[in-house]
């Protein structure tokens, strides 16, 4: 079982760097640059090998690490990767990517920001292979402080107040997610996700939990729903889930670009990846009986934020409620698999959902990330301006930057061809078949992502050129360069979705099989 | 043969590959992108036209290949699988695409030459070309849906070509808007189709969404109001179809996308995309028809209505427009709601033709339109042209041939027979006979504002307006590159409808895959010719009434006054604004959107936002509520106590200053008082 520590090692040489960084880097902005990319180089060469070296394609947890830590408590070292994990890992690696590149335009504290996001990359490899509760529930909390940091320390004139609603938010869903674990491990004294889940799965978990409790809830299952909604709190502050998303406009806006890029192209998955990992197995039953509710929520969620951003004027408020929205169709995806019946015909339409939803995060976060990208090189080269009605006519002046912006706004509004149709398509393709009203009643997000989306292209790109776009330079080769790489992998993604899914629809199955479909 | 479909992917490849080379190609390689466009659907074209003379042997006989895309659920069904079909449908679409494309391609050398952005032009027109044929031939729903979105973009692209002018902006937003609204109905049908039959191909041996299992399966499923699932899944891929063909109530998008280069309305905006829900609704129209005997379905009746209103509607919008090019565009919504009707009423035969009909002719009469504003120095009202005849004797020659085939002149031109299976058809509709009275008031009205604007450009002394008149620039005869791809339209404006008549209806039965004879007596029938008595009546009537109010406009000097102001009240200005369906979406739909937006944005800003920073004012109140206590009551409590502790010890101390007489005397005192109390006190011991 203990084999090479591939995962430790993956979480521990970002950390490692990072801190190293931070510590011992001051005053030589060049070579922290050149550090971090090369820490970040093995770490991406290691996720990469990873995907080679293990068997991703089995379904089932791989390069399980598991050592005794605190045996008292139900607590160990517990790390393991299947293709969920893998792929979120590699988001990790790309995104992270993204925002070093991005992050050329940071000037001051350079080394500390290289550090900080090397940490960041840590705990967010630390959260995706994590396997037991105390363990998740550490990095999960550990990745606070580096992003509180890169909030804190650059970005607009508000961000003092963004970073502390955002780490006093995040903070506040924690300690109810800890709460509702706690009363497990009191009734359990398991914490091993796996464990819990063949518990959960054998219907032992919650009668076991409510003897503990005995007399404080009526039944299990009220038990297990009161748990749920305290664990599903925790994570549905990170997604966010309306109505728990007010930390996100001000803080993506404030925050600088490639500290928004992170924020929204990694972290925002962490509470996804919650979702699929301990929600669906261990969860099962008290979201059987929720899902109408939760799915509600959902829809909310995607149908709000899409007219929210339809309202916004700031180009960074705008994208940051079009992440929420993009986001809902995750969150449309979970809960309509708690609907779930079983059969030939559903086993299809779950694949369709789970896959669906796994390509949905991997797809935000490159989009997503690059749109913010977009907006942040807007914002930097015109001086501040990043209202919705600063510009016009800038592809006169600048084809390329508009091309490849266009590119990437088709993908966020989910064109055929480009990434974001294959995950909306298999979600919808899913999520229809196993609740027709809330794909039908999810639709109309579809529709007014395109209308702000298009909006957007047409009063900065399109009419007569604005005096602050006349002098716009076009991108310089290298950040033709640079910005094309990501919506290269748009394309791969949107013609060759394959390459991702040959490792999700494995790990589909495995947990369709699980939930006893 | 069989190895030669497997290589029919090429087909649309082709014009996609010259559309990713030409992206990356700089802008001054305008030689390379147009030879590559062309070249591309060259070869395209001579490989459609293989295809095509492949079907025409062998009727009844559906080749198809299939190559998967993904996997994402477990076993055969979670398999998306792509794929392409041969069959008289496809092979028809696909001559018909790269045949007319080929042609607007060559024109656009002409019309294009001076834009500094013709490199990006053939471009898009490639990736619309890869597109639209990829559409056609594809056998699966989902390919057909990632095309016809493609085919939007390009449109979206091509429409908002010339980006600086703000309405082209406005309309290629508009345009692609209106049309998602239908393609997320399109959406909608397509997953409930594939998850209810577990397949999206349309043909597979027996196993496809169109072939009997799985069509039962649908029939039998019943859906809200009692509808089975097949009818909701119809009416879905239907709102689609309104979406992209601009029917009503979605018909908005198609004037506005008038903005675009005249190569591009012509191409996408008159012969192929918009037809593409046409073709969608052909593609499909075994689904659409099963579950009933008499072909009365549901929502081939929606169809049926919805297309002859639509053809009415927009064909008495166009008769008091002034744009040559809006005048144009909603004519080719008037003639997509015919095909919609001829389709719901008499099959995939009666109304493809039309649909192949009316693309060459639309395609001619949209590019001697453009012709005309080349040669007009960039006019486009016709009450400023007129007697342009003079100086381009080709525009206007050709022109009036595709005038002449859109109206419907009867026996010569293709129009006259593919309107003529529509009416028929109509007419033999069980249902309701109201949908061919409207399309025969259509009949009449098309007649009448084609004739209004061919008077008006063609006819006349001369140029009505000053500036382009006999001054500096005179109107002038396009060149040749421009006016051979009209000649070439026009002749196939005439030809294409021998091959449709009663006497030798052959593209009817190579359509539905039948033998066919020629039997002139067919076309010397009382039964055929008692109806085409009406319609020629109309087209006629239309005609003269047309000549007769513009013949005496045109001929007389002055401004010009439009005769069509004496209609009875209100209806003049009703027709002119286009009965203010834009302006009754913006006062509803639009505005309930950006109500809705509103709200939902202050609802964030006040409520949910209120909330956190109400919770956040408890909670520093709570601070400041402690603070208060600990400092004035726990604290000054303690420090009370203590000082006065301290205060007490300080006095105590006093006493311990080590004076020992002083301690003695208190002793001694103590004693006494002691030895005192223990002699006389207690209680008298």
């Amino acid at each position: 079982m203990n084999g090479f520590p591939w995962l430790t090692c993956l979480t521990l040489v970002p950390l490692l760097g990072g801190v190293g960084l931070v510590c011992g880097m001051a005053g030589r902005d060049r070579m922290a640059r050149l550090v971090a990319w090369f820490v970040w180089g093995i770490s991406a060469f290691l996720v990469l090998a990873l995907g080679t070296i293990v068997d991703l394609r089995a379904g089932t947890l791989q390069a399980v690490e598991r050592h005794a830590w605190v045996p008292t408590l139900g607590v160990t070292y517990h790390v393991g990767v299947d293709g969920l994990g893998w792929v979120l890992l590699l988001l990790t690696v790309v995104v992270s990517g993204l925002a070093l590149l991005a992050g050329r335009t940071i000037r001051e504290r350079v080394h500390v920001f290289h550090g900080l996001t090397l940490a960041l990359m840590a705990t967010l490899f630390g959260t995706f292979t994590a396997l037991n509760f105390v363990h998740w529930f550490l990095f999960w909390e550990l990745s606070l402080i580096p992003a509180f940091f890169l909030v804190r320390l650059w970005g607009g004139p508000q961000r003092h107040t963004a970073s502390i609603q955002f780490f006093l938010f995040t903070l506040a869903g924690s300690v109810a997610m800890l709460l509702g674990f706690l009363v497990v491990l009191l009734g359990t004294g398991e914490l091993d996700f796996p464990e819990l889940a063949r518990l959960a799965r054998e219907g032992a978990l919650w009668p076991a939990v409510w003897k503990h409790w005995n007399g404080w809830v009526q039944s299990p299952q009220g038990l297990a729903l009161v748990v749920m909604v305290l664990v599903l709190a925790g994570l549905a502050v990170k997604i966010p889930m309306m109505p728990l998303h007010t930390w996100l406009p001000s803080t993506y806006s404030e925050a600088a670009t490639p500290v928004t890029m992170l924020l929204t192209g990694a972290m925002s998955k962490m509470g996804v990846y919650g979702l699929v990992r301990i929600i669906l197995p261990v969860f099962q039953e008290p979201l059987r009986q929720a899902w109408p509710w939760l799915m509600g929520l959902a829809l909310w969620t995607v149908v709000a934020a899409a007219c929210a951003a339809l309202a916004q004027r700031d180009l960074k408020r705008m994208l940051a409620y079009s992440s929420v929205n993009h986001l809902g169709y995750c969150l449309l995806a979970v809960f309509a698999l708690g609907a779930a019946g079983s059969g030939d015909q559903g086993a299809v339409h779950q694949g369709a959902a789970l896959n669906g939803l796994v390509l949905q995060m991997f797809n935000h976060g490159l989009t997503a990330a690059t749109l913010f990208w977009c907006v942040g090189l807007l914002e930097e080269r015109s001086g501040g301006l990043r209202g919705l009605d600063d510009f016009g006519g800038l592809r006169a002046a600048a084809p390329v930057f508009c091309g490849l912006t266009g590119v990437a706004a088709f993908a966020s509004l989910g064109l055929p061809g480009l990434n974001g149709f294959v995950g909306e398509f298999l979600i919808f393709r899913g999520v229809f078949a196993l609740v027709p009203w809330g794909a039908v009643l999810a639709a109309p997000g579809l529709l007014v992502t395109a209308v702000f989306l298009l909006r957007m292209l047409q009063r900065v790109f399109h009419g007569p050129v604005q005096p602050v776009c006349g002098s716009w330079c076009d991108l310089t080769g290298r950040e033709r360069l640079a910005l094309a790489l990501p919506v290269a992998g748009m394309f791969v993604l949107g013609l060759w979705p394959q390459v991702l899914l040959q490792f999700t629809q494995p790990w589909a199955i495995q947990l369709l099989g699980f939930l006893g479909v | 043969m069989d190895t030669w479909v497997k290589w029919m992917w090429l087909i649309p490849a082709l014009p996609l590959v010259a559309a990713g080379v030409t992206a990356l190609l700089p802008r001054r390689a305008r030689a390379g992108s147009a030879a590559l466009a062309i070249g591309s659907l060259v070869v395209s074209l001579v490989l459609s036209g293989a295809a095509f003379i492949e079907t025409v042997g062998q009727a009844g006989v559906r080749q198809t290949v299939r190559v998967p895309w993904f996997v994402f659920g477990p076993g055969e069904e979670g398999v998306l699988w792509l794929g392409w079909v041969l069959d008289p449908l496809s092979a028809s679409m696909l001559v018909m695409v790269s045949g007319v494309g080929l042609l607007i391609f060559l024109y656009s050398l002409g019309y294009m030459a001076k834009d500094p952005n013709f490199t990006r032009f053939f471009c898009f027109l490639s990736l619309f070309a890869g597109a639209m044929l990829g559409l056609v031939m594809s056998n699966s729903l989902v390919g057909l849906f990632i095309c016809w979105e493609l085919v939007g973009l390009a449109s979206y692209l091509l429409i908002g070509f010339w980006f600086h002018k703000p309405e082209a902006a406005a309309a290629a937003r508009k345009a692609f808007i209106t049309t998602r609204v239908g393609d997320l109905a399109f959406l909608l049908g397509l997953v409930w189709l594939y998850g209810s039959t577990g397949t999206q191909l349309f043909y597979e041996g027996g196993q496809g969404c169109l072939e009997g299992p799985a069509l039962q399966r649908v029939v039998m499923e019943t859906a809200l109001w009692g509808w089975s699932a097949s009818q909701w899944i119809g009416l879905l891929l239907f709102i689609g179809a309104v979406g992209k063909s601009g029917q009503l109530p979605l018909h908005v998008w198609l004037p506005d996308a008038m903005e675009g280069p005249t190569p591009v309305s012509a191409l996408i905006h008159a012969a192929t995309m918009v037809a593409a829900g046409v073709f969608l609704m052909a593609r499909v129209f075994p689904l659409l028809q099963a579950g009933s005997d008499d072909g009365g379905t549901a929502v081939l009746t929606v169809m049926a209505w919805v297309g002859a209103l639509t053809a009415v509607f927009a064909a008495s919008v166009a008769v008091a427009q002034t744009d040559i090019k809006r005048i144009l565009a909603y004519s080719t919504i008037s003639q997509l709601g015919y095909m919609m009707l001829g389709l719901a009423t008499g099959g995939v035969a009666v109304g493809m033709f039309h649909l192949l009909t009316h693309a060459f002719f639309k395609a001619l009469l949209f590019l001697g339109a453009g012709s005309v504003i080349h040669g007009c120095h960039d006019e486009q009202d016709i009450r400023r042209m007129g007697g342009l005849r003079k100086w381009m004797p080709v525009t206007f020659l050709t022109y009036t041939v595709g005038m002449l085939a859109l109206a419907g002149f009867p026996v010569l031109f293709s129009g006259f027979w593919s309107k003529e299976e529509i009416l028929h058809a109509a007419h033999a509709w069980p249902v309701s006979t109201v949908p061919f009275w409207l399309a025969l008031a259509g009949v009449f009205l098309t007649a009448f504002y084609m004739t209004r604007q061919v008077v008006l450009v063609f006819g006349g002394q001369g140029p009505r307006h000053a500036g382009a008149g006999e001054g500096s620039h005179p109107p002038h005869e396009s060149p040749p590159v421009m006016t051979v791809p009209l000649v070439v339209l026009a002749a196939f404006s005439v030809l294409l409808g021998f091959v449709g008549t009663p006497a030798w209806p052959w593209i009817q039965s190579y359509l539905e895959g039948a033998t066919v004879s020629v039997d002139w007596g067919r076309l010397f029938s009382g039964e055929l010719w008692g109806l085409a008595a009406l319609s020629v009546v109309g087209v006629l009537g239309g005609m003269g009434l047309g000549l007769w109010l513009y013949g005496r406009v045109t001929g007389s000097a002055g401004e010009f006054q439009e005769p069509l102001t004496a209609l009875p009240a209100g209806l003049y200005p009703a027709l002119r604004d286009k009965f203010w369906v834009d302006e009754i979406y913006g006062w509803t739909v639009i505005s309930w959107l950006r109500t809705v937006a509103h709200w939902c944005d202050r609802l964030d800003r006040w409520v949910w936002n209120g909330m956190v920073q109400a919770v956040a004012l408890l909670t520093e109140a709570m601070a400041v509520l402690t603070r208060v206590t600990d400092e004035g009551v726990v604290n000054a409590g303690f420090d009370g106590a203590c000082g006065g502790l301290r205060r007490q010890g300080r006095r105590l101390s006093l006493w311990n200053n080590g004076r020992v007489q002083r301690s003695l005397a208190f002793m001694a005192a103590a004693v006494a008082v002691l030895v005192t109390w223990w002699v006389w006190g207690g209680n008298g011991r």
